[in-house]
């Protein structure tokens, strides 16, 4: 049974560690034999939360990024981003479309792509303190085991 | 992330391959500007087939590189993007600008 397994990786927010904390969610979340499609969705929300944390949380310092995976009952993925960085007064205004504070490499469109690739989405946060964002997906089961 | 450049006749395509993040938006943004002023091309294709991953930093060197474009009266469009970059560029919104073709020898849109 693989219904309590879990990961959880810390990194240092260089942003060479984007696509090697998308990789290593990809990579626990197979495990729960996603499509190629699913597969897709999960890295990109991944990448967009792991992309905040590195640019929003410490504009000019480098620090702690904790990443953990679990499998809840019913082939659900639940996958949270943590930072004890800036942190935000205004989750609401970050999470609207094309908003951005993040310079020409952003597009603002990060929380919208989150929203739209998984199925729930919870961010908290404190300035001086840092964020935390909670994404949820149920893979569709494709086989009877 | 690679970026190889063709220039035909005023025309110049540009292959992306690879996974383009925030983590290489920055490189390929210089780059794709270098070419752009060494080419001075009218049109500009991106072609997206060796792309394999792509998120929202992918949209923003777009959007920057239709505006480059726009101010000097050229056009931009994407070609044959692969499944994973088409869903954020579907989300995105980004077809209203910036026009995403396939070529019939192309499957899976």
């Amino acid at each position: 049974m693989n219904s309590r397994n879990y990961i959880k990786i810390e990194l240092p927010s260089r942003s060479v560690n984007e696509g090697i904390a998308r990789a290593a969610v990809a990579c626990f979340a197979a495990q729960l034999d996603p499509t190629l499609e699913e597969l897709g969705d999960i890295k990109t929300a991944v990448s967009e939360a792991v992309t905040n944390a590195i640019v929003h949380a410490y504009p000019d310092s480098i620090g702690k990024i904790c990443i953990r995976a679990r499998i809840l009952s019913g082939g659900e993925l639940e996958i949270s981003v943590r930072d004890w960085g800036k942190g935000m007064d205004d989750v609401e205004k970050a999470r609207t479309p094309l908003f951005t504070t993040g310079g020409p490499e952003r597009s603002g469109m990060g929380f919208t792509i989150m929203e739209s690739f998984m199925d729930k989405l919870r961010v908290r946060s404190k300035p001086g303190k840092g964020t935390t964002v909670v994404m949820r997906r149920t893979l569709e089961k494709r086989r009877e085991d | 992330m690679e970026i190889r450049a063709k220039e035909n006749g005023g025309r110049l395509t540009l292959y992306f391959s690879g996974e383009l993040d925030h983590h290489a938006a920055k490189e390929v943004m210089r780059r794709a500007e270098e070419l752009l002023d060494r080419y001075m091309p009218l049109d500009c294709m991106l072609d997206l087939s060796g792309l394999s991953f792509m998120d929202s930093s992918g949209v923003a060197v777009i959007l920057r590189l239709y505006k480059r474009l726009l101010n000097t009266g050229g056009r931009i469009w994407l070609e044959n993007p692969q499944e994973q970059p088409l869903r954020v560029l579907d989300i995105s919104g980004i077809e209203r600008l910036v026009k995403i073709t396939t070529t019939a020898k192309e499957q899976g849109r």
